[in-house]
């Protein structure tokens, strides 16, 4: 999993994130944070996230929820065979039983909105995970809600329906509340793109994703 | 009610409502996440098609309003770096939020400029609590509202860029909303979805702390 160790990478992570858009307004924002990232912040403003990215999911608001779906598909199967191995018992256990039934919510509510929107729900992948220990699925946890957060976040400012955005920002922010308590259960740090969180762009979500995939 | 948590924009927009009384979360949101569904854009396209089209200068208007929560919470933490009682791990976690909070002041402040409006004051403010439990309940009600806050207002945002920018802030009150809930041995993530809140519903969760 090439892929997953530089994203949990900060450094290389970076290189991997896109930021949309590239407007004086958001380049002001950015260049106000002041932190450490500023070079890799010009950077990654010049490669754009842009709509129509998720036209393989379909058109408009119905590709983005799809391609969302497929992310809480992932999600929800993921903590599902968690909770089936046995590697967790305790809090620790109560808390995927929770998150995992939080992302089955995300699945069905995905499910309903791109059928109100006339659109074809996408299918549920089939995927298989490693878990070989507590640790290295904590690990793995964490890099997935990361990541999800971070497609959430880089597909905001492409929905074009307001009710969509609604619902698409209410679960970003609950995908940002799971990945602060894995990392919290790592000792890693709550934040680890700073005080503004990255966005992701598809192409690099799905290729994180690719490897847990099977045809 | 503080005049400058209130800008024209956002009045006109909660005056306008149809019911009145109706909050934008009520109206877009609350029923369809209920129902595990999306409203259809019929049901409601015409008030937010109005709301937007009343602000002219709306995204000026919701950053201002972001920006006096943001000095809410920056204060609260900055404060609470010498009055919280705060050891250890939660020592550096308050550090961590007080440094973030900031930054989210200076952002929002330098957008407001480039926007061509003029950043609003920063209130003042009074924190009532004398120990540690007392801070972090606090904390907790004020993250979980930026949260609600920033959600509640991010359909309204008509600029694309500023809607990226305010949802990198958003996802950031929302790892901080977890964290303090750990420390304070509650779920970090209540709800599957978040709910999101009205100006209204701001304010009243912050008034008793603007003096």
């Amino acid at each position: 999993m090439p892929e997953l160790k530089q994203l949990r990478d900060p450094v290389s992570r970076r290189k991997f994130l896109a930021v949309g858009g590239g407007s004086t307004a958001l380049a002001a924002f950015l260049a106000a944070c002041g932190d450490d990232s500023g070079s890799t912040t010009t950077t990654s403003m010049q490669s754009s996230t842009g709509a129509g990215e998720t036209a393989e999911f379909g058109k408009g608001d119905v590709g983005i929820l799809n391609y969302a779906l497929t992310l809480e598909y992932l999600e929800t199967a993921f903590y599902a065979d968690v909770i089936k191995s046995g590697l967790f018992k305790g809090a620790d256990l109560e808390t995927i039983r929770k998150f995992g039934a939080e992302e089955a919510e995300h699945v069905e509510a995905l499910t309903a909105a791109v059928k109100q929107l006339g659109g074809k729900p996408a299918p549920e992948p089939k995927a298989e995970f490693p878990l070989k220990s507590a640790k290295s699925v904590l690990e793995l946890a964490a890099t997935v809600e990361n990541l999800g957060a971070a497609a959430y976040l880089g597909q905001a400012p492409n929905i074009e329906s307001p009710e969509v955005l609604a619902s698409a920002l209410a679960i970003h922010s609950v995908e940002g509340r799971h990945a602060a308590t894995l990392n919290t259960l790592l000792g890693e740090s709550i934040t680890p793109d700073g005080a503004f969180a990255k966005p992701a762009d598809v192409k690099t979500v799905l290729k994180s994703v690719e490897p847990f995939l099977v045809e | 009610m503080n005049e400058k948590l209130v800008t024209p924009e956002l009045a006109a927009v909660e005056v306008d409502a149809p019911g009145g009384d109706l909050s934008r979360s009520d109206v877009i949101l609350k029923g369809a996440l209920a129902a595990g569904a999306i409203y259809g854009t019929a049901m409601v396209s015409p008030f937010v098609r109005k709301a937007l089209a009343m602000s002219e200068s709306g995204d000026v208007g919701i950053l201002n309003f972001a920006l006096t929560l943001e000095y809410l919470e920056a204060k609260f933490y900055e404060e609470a770096k010498s009055r919280a009682k705060a050891k250890g791990e939660l020592k550096s976690l308050v550090n961590l939020l007080a440094g973030d909070e900031q930054q989210h002041v200076e952002a929002l402040t330098a957008t407001v400029k480039q926007l061509g409006g003029k950043p609003v004051a920063e209130p003042k403010f009074n924190f009532e609590y004398s120990d540690t439990a007392g801070f972090l309940k606090l904390a907790q009600t004020f993250e979980d509202t930026g949260v609600g806050a920033y959600n509640g207002a991010g359909p309204m945002i008509k600029s694309k860029e500023v809607l990226a920018a305010a949802g990198g802030i958003v996802q950031v009150e929302a790892r901080h909303a977890a964290a303090i809930r750990l420390q304070n041995k509650e779920e970090p993530a209540p709800a599957a979805f978040d709910t999101p809140l009205s100006e209204k519903q701001v304010l009243k969760a912050v008034e008793p702390f603007i003096v």
